[in-house]
């Protein structure tokens, strides 16, 4: 006799305790802190709160604890609850020519003024597993330097001093914002860098890439990739000036492109942005080339049909919620489409063998 | 401090729920056009019914009775989990009984109980747009619906026609709605097709990840598309449901062992109940109590 | 600000709303069919339905014109307290809301573009009464045939004929709603 499966209330919440133990994993190793994840885990917060459109590195770490190091899970966590905060207003546009900077390099000049400034970097370690950590210890202290107090202006406007770059459009106008308004296509450049900057850092290093592999080839060199701290300022209306609320770690990539010209725009070197969220350089990098690609239109380029320079298919393809969400979504039950497939393949089977004897 | 407490009704924010019910009131003004909107991100995954859980969020009353199904039953896990979050942020009562229930929302299934007046039925879409699996460019898609250029879809159906003799479609089979929109009623499968054209209910399709919504106002145009000498036929399983005996409704194929064996069983487990309750009984089941 | 501007709104906004939304949603998806729209006290002369929409539908994204008779200091004060919502000229309103003599000619108000044909207005016309005679009213949401005692039956066949773009609107009266969607096809009788 069947009996038709019942019981998925009791399986979920099996399911959620049993998560939960593993989560915690084996009781006599010491449990994680929060406080452990942003200082020791600092990059994974970093993309956490970059693809989750959050500057909480606390909130962060939750999430990435919660979500047993799964950083999709983690961002979909973030944003998740990004949603039900209230708007209570909106910051002065950040100055970046401001930023307190931890590091600061130019691939196309070998001096400049503000100085280059290697600070925490992977780049020259070798990358050779040190096994010193794999025991607890102590870490000797970095040799410091007194800050500099001078001025570390944009490269790029080093430049465009000489107009050797193409002068980027100012304006005031609030920018658009895809988590509150549907998104249109075609869209606007920093609709754009907003799904870029919150995009999949894989699918937006890959486009990267692709680009600079001939898939819309734009000869990008960093101009200037800074890190550092921001001041995030707002304007009360009753004070009739801004106040500083806080400060925020920012990484801000800006590309030279070798441009030779097109049919509307003179010969002059013309740059990719990228800006994210904590100290995430592959991301900001990866970002600035996508940005440019993606300008193809606004400067006279050919469409070439590469992937990057395709706007629909970058930007509708970039967030790695929507796609995680719609990719696992297969495992959910299909039943009743399968059954109308499997009733639709036997009836053509049937009429296909039936056509087929016929014919014999 | 509880759920109810720590979030607003029915879990959105205020202005969230407003937009989305200008949305919902702007698609029921236009049938089976897609309206744009911000949809937001819900604490359960793309694809797992974010646009129907919005828009139910953004219908539901205090006094609302609610029912959740998927592949038409209540007790599949995610039918589970959306109506646990309803029962928590919300609030609402919840039932099984098609009959008894104020909002329904379902995915790939519309009940085999007539819904009536004073009904509403959220369905959960994955992907809005009719044309999309021709013409993947939303631009290129928008276009084809302003100009009522539909004659993709008919050459894709009348390939199908040539290759195999009928249209091979057998789920997500798109209607004309109204005489002008050609409308994805979701995956429902085509014999639920006509279930959609002259329902009492209004129906509501909500694609949470695509940020679209749309509607069928009660007693709506919802034809099937199809040609004059291959008219749509609604099918499903010849057979009748081994546990009600029911001849009409949709039905499971389930396997019952590794030699082959199988059984027919309705979908629709509420309908399926009813039936069996009601003295109902096919040869493989059992008298139900109650009735 | 007058004092009366700071009175008259929901005191349970997620639930009265919500109640309000579904007769709205009812109203519209069922042309000619009157739903009761309550729990809201706005100033003269706006009628409970009306004020109930808007404090239902409408925020701060949605710009609203107040026609003729209904721009009046209170009424501009009170949706601005209630809602945020901009107050603009007719061609650039989401909402309306006036008498039909305040809101003609209708043919100013938005009908939305050929490729996104929500974009249009949604008006709210304040009625003396309502009630379900006159006009012979087919199309979406109504089974065989629905009357309603609308202002007028030309402004409506011709923002018919425009379909799928027009206006939609709302026809208020006391307590109680009536919709009208652009979908509904309007007979003299």
């Amino acid at each position: 006799m069947y009996v038709a499966v019942k019981g998925g209330e009791k399986a979920i919440d099996a399911a959620h305790a049993w998560l939960a133990e593993e989560r915690r994993g084996d009781t006599s190793v010491a449990e994680l802190s929060v406080a452990q994840i942003r200082q020791q885990l600092a990059l994974a917060v970093n993309r956490v709160m970059a693809e989750g459109s959050l500057y909480d590195p606390d909130l962060a770490a939750l999430a990435i604890k919660q979500a047993r190091g799964d950083l999709i899970e983690a961002i979909f966590l973030i944003r998740a609850y990004r949603t039900t905060l209230p708007r209570l207003g909106a910051s002065t546009p950040l100055e970046t020519a401001q930023m307190a900077i931890t590091r600061r390099i130019s691939a196309t000049f070998k001096d400049l003024p503000g100085g280059q400034i290697l600070g925490p970097t992977f780049d020259y370690t070798h990358r050779l597993l040190d096994f010193k950590l794999a025991a607890e210890g102590g870490v000797p202290p970095a040799p410091t330097a007194p800050a500099s107090l001078d001025a570390v202006p944009h490269v790029t406007s080093l430049l465009n001093r000489d107009g050797l770059i193409q002068t980027e459009a100012e304006g005031n106008a609030t920018p658009p914002d895809l988590t509150r308004e549907p998104m249109e296509i075609p869209t606007t450049r920093p609709l754009r860098l907003q799904a870029i900057t919150r995009g999949d850092e894989g699918f937006i290093l890959s486009m990267a890439y692709s680009t600079q592999r001939g898939y819309g080839r734009t000869h990008a060199f960093v101009g200037e990739l800074r890190i550092g701290t921001v001041a995030v300022e707002m304007e009360i209306p009753e004070l009739g000036f801004s106040v500083e609320i806080g400060e925020v770690e920012l990484t801000e990539c800006e590309t030279v492109n070798q441009f030779k010209g097109s049919k509307t725009e003179p010969p002059q070197f013309t740059r990719g942005y990228g800006l994210v969220f904590g100290q995430t350089e592959r991301k900001a990098i990866a970002m600035s080339l996508v940005d440019r690609a993606l300008r193809w239109k606004e400067l006279g380029e050919d469409n070439t049909g590469a992937p990057a320079q395709d706007e629909e298919f970058v930007l509708m393809h970039a967030d790695n919620i929507q796609a995680t969400g719609f990719l696992e979504h297969i495992k959910l039950p299909h039943y009743v489409d399968f059954q109308a497939e499997l009733e639709l393949v036997r009836k053509l089977r049937r009429e296909a063998l039936a056509h087929g004897e016929a014919a014999e | 401090m509880t759920d109810q407490t720590a979030y607003n009704f029915a879990y959105l924010d205020e202005q969230t729920k407003r937009m989305i019910r200008r949305a919902i009131l702007k698609g029921v003004a236009i049938p089976g056009y897609q309206v744009p909107f911000a949809s937001r991100e819900m604490p359960m995954p793309y694809g797992w019914g974010t646009g129907g859980v919005q828009v139910t969020a953004a219908c539901l009353v205090p006094e609302d009775r609610l029912k959740v199904i998927d592949q038409g039953a209540d007790d599949t896990t995610n039918a589970v989990s959306i109506r646990r979050f309803f029962q928590r942020t919300a609030g609402v009562a919840v039932t099984e009984a098609t009959a008894e229930a104020t909002v329904i929302q379902t995915r790939h299934r519309i009940p085999e109980t007539p819904l009536t007046e004073g009904q509403i039925l959220v369905y959960q879409v994955p992907i809005p747009e009719p044309l999309r699996f021709l013409e993947p460019r939303e631009t290129e898609t928008r276009k084809m619906h302003e100009l009522e250029d539909y004659g993709l879809m008919h050459v894709k159906l009348y390939e199908d026609i040539s290759r195999h003799g009928q249209i091979a479609t057998a789920y997500d089979y798109p209607v004309k709605v109204e005489g002008r929109y050609v409308m994805d009623p979701s995956p429902i499968p085509k014999f639920d097709n006509p279930k959609l054209a002259g329902n009492a209910a209004i129906q509501l399709f909500g694609a949470g990840r695509e940020q679209r919504i749309y509607a069928l106002p009660p007693y709506s145009e919802a034809i099937s598309l199809d040609f004059d000498d291959y008219p749509f036929a609604a099918s499903k399983a010849d057979h009748a449901c081994d546990l009600c005996a029911a001849p009409d409704s949709y039905l499971d194929e389930v396997i019952t062992d590794d030699q082959g064996s199988r059984m027919f069983v309705c979908s629709d487990t509420d309908f399926c109940a009813s039936r069996r309750k009601a003295g109902h009984i096919g040869p493989m089941g059992t008298p139900m109590a109650g009735g | 600000m007058t004092p009366e501007a700071l009175l008259g709104g929901f005191t349970d906004a997620p639930r009265q709303s919500a109640r309000a939304f579904r007769a709205a949603l009812e109203a519209m998806s069922r042309p000619g069919t009157l739903w009761p729209l309550e729990g809201a006290a706005p100033p003269a002369p706006l009628s409970v339905a009306a004020g109930v929409l808007i404090l239902t539908l409408c925020d701060g994204t949605t710009p609203l014109h107040l026609g003729g008779s209904y721009d009046l200091q209170v009424v501009r004060d009170w949706v601005t307290f209630h809602t945020g919502a901009p107050l603009v000229s007719a061609e650039e309103a989401h909402f309306a809301l006036g008498t039909w003599a305040d809101l003609m000619p209708v043919d100013r108000f938005a009908i939305g573009l050929p490729d996104y044909p929500d974009r249009a207005a949604t008006l709210i016309v304040e009625m003396p009464s309502l009630s379900a005679q006159g006009p012979r009213l087919t199309g979406p949401g109504i089974a065989v045939v629905a009357h309603l005692n609308l202002p007028e039956t030309a402004a409506f066949r011709a923002n018919r004929a425009l379909f799928p773009q027009g206006f939609d609107t709302y026809l208020t009266s006391g307590a109680h709603v009536a919709g009208l969607p652009r979908s509904t096809i309007v007979e003299a009788v």
